[in-house]
């Protein structure tokens, strides 16, 4: 019994740190500027779209993995998945959460076009190291 | 009687090559980023964890992964850890109840809470079973991990309530409590069906690379002069 309550209390205490977490990262991101280059890459000019997601993680999935961020951008794209289930689902009911869940989708494809942006330039680090050697 | 040692496979060797190279990490970068000091407990719990995955890895390739050592040594190794964190945690609190000059009563309430933990979970221990010693770390350790989720909880409420900034305080916090929450979980799930042994290990070991992986990134990423509205992460805009 006693178990059984903790596990469920865990659960739910869980899903709310992981959002916070997810949107400390993201409003972290949200700062930063996105050079015009990696806008023209993304078709990111303004605000983002939650449609692009899965296009720029396509991007970054092309690029050479670093591991400090590897963690970042997997709790993100969980994030990301959740906000979809409720899109698809508490949405449906409560039509005001629509427009929650797509602004928050837009920061997950900024948060991730940083992340691009980063290992774009660890990545022209590591061949201006290469070159110099 | 099989006295077969089962060794560990290429996959668990690499979760725990990989959790200790972050733990490792940690420290690296807070004394990289001149975090050290501000972190120390946070930093000098990593360094601990470090000494434990090696003690762990010595025990594992001797006795083999089910061996009955290993659980021992897994488990409380684990509430040792925990109770280690306990203290870190308490370190957070004084850094956000600053203001308040709370120093001695976070420290006695720590004290209190660890001692207060231990009894209830030999409290409950004493009552149901007869195997003892190994139901009770078990017990204890979600019992552990249940209260430092709850104590977490309310240190991101007094981080709201005092309206607390700091970037990377902030993150440092939000992941100690995605992680309480995932042991307390998973304890929680091997408590209510203790066949899941075999499982609950190597998931133990996965969700421990949580931790050290955030705040390595905590540390290197974001700047100590870094700042966030916590309450804006917690409110749903509309």
């Amino acid at each position: 019994m006693m178990a059984a309550f903790i596990f469920v209390v865990s659960v739910v205490i869980f899903l709310q740190f992981f959002v916070f977490y997810c949107r400390s990262l993201i409003a972290v991101s949200a700062k930063q500027p996105l050079s015009p280059e990696v806008q023209e890459v993304t078709g990111i000019q303004r605000a983002a779209s939650g449609d692009d997601f899965k296009r720029v993680m396509q991007l970054l999935h092309l690029c050479p993995e670093r591991p400090e961020d590897r963690k970042g951008i997997q709790a993100v794209g969980a994030y990301f998945q959740l906000l979809n289930l409720v899109a698809s689902t508490v949405a449906r009911w409560i039509p005001s959460t629509k427009s929650w869940t797509d602004s928050e989708r837009g920061h997950c494809t900024y948060f991730a076009a940083i992340a691009l942006e980063r290992r774009i330039s660890f990545s022209r680090e590591m061949l201006a190291q290469q070159m110099d050697s | 009687m099989d006295r077969r040692i089962r060794v560990p496979g290429t996959l668990q060797l690499l979760v725990w090559l990989l959790c200790t190279l972050f733990e490792i990490a940690v420290i690296v970068c807070a004394l990289k980023k001149g975090v050290f000091r501000r972190y120390a407990l946070l930093s000098i719990y990593m360094g601990a964890s470090v000494v434990v995955s090696l003690a762990r890895f010595r025990v594992l390739t001797g006795y083999g992964y089910t061996s009955s050592q290993y659980v021992y040594v897994y488990y409380y190794s684990d509430a040792l850890l925990t109770i280690f964190l306990y203290f870190a945690l308490a370190n957070l609190y004084a850094q956000v109840l600053s203001e308040l000059k709370a120093e001695r009563h976070v420290r006695f309430a720590t004290l209190f809470l660890l001692a207060a933990t231990a009894l209830f979970s030999y409290g409950v221990v004493h009552e149901a079973s007869t195997r003892l010693i190994s139901r009770f770390v078990v017990e204890l350790s979600q019992n552990l991990y249940f209260v430092g989720l709850v104590v977490t909880y309310i240190l991101w409420g007094a981080i709201l309530k005092m309206r607390e900034t700091r970037t990377q305080l902030i993150q440092v916090v939000l992941s100690l409590g995605v992680y309480f929450s995932l042991f307390a979980a998973d304890y929680a799930l091997r408590n209510l069906y203790p066949s899941m042994r075999s499982i609950s290990i190597p998931l133990q070991q996965v969700i421990g690379c949580f931790l050290p992986l955030a705040w390595a990134y905590t540390f290197w990423y974001i700047p100590e002069d870094a700042r966030t509205v916590p309450a804006r992460l917690a409110t749903v805009s509309r």
